[in-house]
């Protein structure tokens, strides 16, 4: 794997230039830790490119304020991961660079699992997506080429490929980390997600980058304290909610039967488990395909060409060397979204769909009020409704059908602003990771990640054991063992 | 699925609807972004369809909701200048540029017409 040794080498001179000038002093508690971002975050002097053509060689001229925070403690940047274009997939299978493979396709778990269907076919055929959008950042971790990763999460985007890849995904609470830097899907939703092995990692990197950003006007003042997170024991005191309509058509009995087994672990260990509900839920993602179109719309009309990104030759006039320039700049998923945008806020359709899609959203918002008010601490969900789908199939379908059945559990989350965290919890039958998810009261991420960490010590997730990727022209690998981390 | 009787009206209002060329049109000068093929009409009127189950929820009664912190203070800060002077970096990403301006092609010139542009829906 001539590409892991690069990496592998790359992150031990890393570690080494970042010690020695501070020989005895760390910088902070991230220092010499390589860590990934996702390529819409802005990185000074590094390309970011939100995997479309339109920004393909933009040079950020700043960093975004997570990525500052995160070299600040010293953290070594090894590069920008892979995405769906400006975020919107829930595959990472639409950016310009191609698909994300989900490490676990080259997994020893998986591998057994998976019957071939001839001896002729290409053993390569069929990988499996690592969902999305941010995909390369989940598959950066699980793949051990980084510590932690930088992503977003709009609909579920950090915690769907975190579920697929089999690490912890972390949401956070809409307004404690700042966006500024990270390029816009949503305004309303978007928040940085943060991508570990563990939950005690995700806690550490929490810590570093929460916190009121005077640039970004939508993270609150409050004052954040980072924390450590207790070894709990004792659960008793908490109650978990298990939202009926969590148990969407088209979710796996398996996911079905291992967020059963997970509540039964917690009531035999004590704790509260009752059944609630969520009456919205289901219309969670018609009002986020609404409201995501509409702010698309405004959020993409910035990409004119005119002051950075890519720019058409065309010139006859301003309107049509814009028009060219989002033509060829734009793939159609982006482009069909900001069409549909359009179609929402016109004037006629505004109040029947814009506004009506706001007042669902406050509905989606006090379904979960009223759950915890009720003395609900933290809710228990399925993240995904399957394991990873093979790569052939997923693109059966297109983006937009794709995102409506993905996001359908991890959505309703960004609506209200709630923090949710995914836990890797077991593997599928294919041998794939399976994720369970814990949606918690807004800015108590200490809570949420208390009893996260608690269920992650109880399921013991599989450490990924990698096979050697064959290759045509390996000479290189003949020699070497399978990597195998057991 | 069945709708509760009192929504029965507010539903046969919403009746799927074919988007006229005039609107197809409409949209691609607001968005500068162009349908391509008729997969991308095809896309808007699946969207669009998506999107009416919202009028399957009753709403009465229900305010906007604009944003998850609307019960907080917008954070504001005195009017002084803490940063810029950053010319050369901004202008560092722009194509087209002279001394310190970004350079358009001239403005105030509308896009051609349907009929004149070179656009999908024409054959429409």
């Amino acid at each position: 794997m001539k590409k892991t040794l690069y990496v592998a080498h790359f992150a031990l001179i890393a570690v080494v230039f970042a010690i020695i000038p501070n020989a005895g002093q760390p910088l902070g508690v991230l220092d010499g830790i390589p860590i990934a971002v996702k390529d819409n975050f802005s990185t000074a002097g590094i390309e970011t490119t939100c995997a479309s053509n339109m920004l393909k060689g933009y040079v950020s001229p700043y960093n975004a304020t997570v990525v500052q925070k995160l070299l600040d403690q010293g953290a070594v940047l090894l590069g920008k991961t892979n995405l769906d274009e400006f975020a919107m997939g829930s595959g990472s299978t639409d950016g310009v660079f191609g698909p994300v493979r989900n490490p676990w396709s080259y997994s020893r778990q998986y591998k057994e699992k998976s019957v071939p269907k001839s001896h002729s076919e290409d053993k390569d055929a069929n990988w499996v997506i690592t969902g999305g959008s941010s995909g390369g950042s989940a598959a950066a971790v699980s793949s051990f080429t980084c510590f932690a990763a930088l992503g977003s999460d709009t609909g579920g985007s950090t915690r769907n490929p975190a579920a697929h890849c089999g690490v912890v995904g972390l949401k956070p609470t809409y307004g404690l980390i700042s966006r500024h830097g990270l390029i816009p899907l949503v305004n309303s939703m978007d928040v940085p997600g943060i991508l570990t092995r563990c939950v005690d990692d995700a806690a550490v990197v929490l810590g570093s980058l929460a916190g009121h950003d005077p640039k970004d006007s939508t993270t609150i003042q409050d004052n954040f304290k980072p924390f450590e997170l207790p070894n709990l024991t004792d659960v008793s005191k908490f109650s978990i909610g298990i939202p009926k309509e969590y148990h969407a058509p088209g979710l796996s009995n398996e996911i079905l039967a291992l967020w059963s087994k997970a509540a039964d672990l917690f009531k035999n260990a004590g704790a509260k488990v009752i059944e609630v509900s969520l009456p919205h839920t289901r219309y969670s993602i018609v009002c986020y395909h609404v409201l995501c179109t509409a702010e698309v719309a405004s959020n993409m009309a910035r990409f004119d060409g005119l002051e950075y990104g890519h720019r058409s030759d065309m010139n006859k006039s301003t309107e049509s060397m814009y028009a060219a320039t989002r033509r060829e700049g734009f793939n159609d998923v982006v482009r069909g979204r900001i069409l549909s945008g359009n179609y929402f806020l016109l004037k006629q359709n505004y109040e029947n769909y814009f506004i009506k899609a706001q007042k669902v959203r406050r509905l989606i918002a006090n379904d979960f009020v009223k759950v915890f008010r009720s003395g609900v601490d933290i809710l228990l969900t399925p993240t995904t409704l399957n394991d990873a789908v093979p790569y052939m199939e997923f693109i059966k379908e297109d983006n937009r059908t794709r995102s409506t059945q993905d996001d359908i559990l991890t959505q309703a989350a960004n609506m209200a602003g709630l923090p949710a965290i995914n836990v890797p919890t077991a593997l599928s039958e294919r041998g794939l990771p399976v994720g369970l998810q814990f949606i918690g009261r807004s800015f108590q991420e200490k809570q949420l990640l208390t009893v996260a960490k608690w269920f992650e010590k109880q399921v013991k997730f599989p450490m990924i054991q990698l096979e050697e990727v064959k290759r045509h022209d390996h000479g290189v690998f003949q020699h070497q063992k399978s990597a195998s981390f057991s | 699925t069945c709708s509760p009787l009192p929504f029965f009206v507010r539903i046969c209002l919403f009746v799927q609807q074919k988007v006229t060329v005039e609107v197809l049109d409409h949209l691609e000068r607001l968005a500068l972004v162009d349908f391509r093929d008729s997969e991308g009409v095809e896309r808007l009127q699946k969207a669009i369809q998506f999107a009416d189950q919202l009028h399957e929820v009753n709403t009465d009664g229900v305010e906007p909701m604009d944003s998850v912190l609307e019960d907080r203070c917008l954070y504001l800060r005195e009017d002084d200048v803490t940063e810029g002077n950053c010319t050369k970096e901004l202008l560092q990403n722009a194509r087209e540029k002279v001394e310190e301006y970004f350079v358009a092609p001239p403005g105030n010139i509308p896009l051609p017409k349907l009929e004149e542009r070179e656009t999908f829906l024409q054959g429409s």
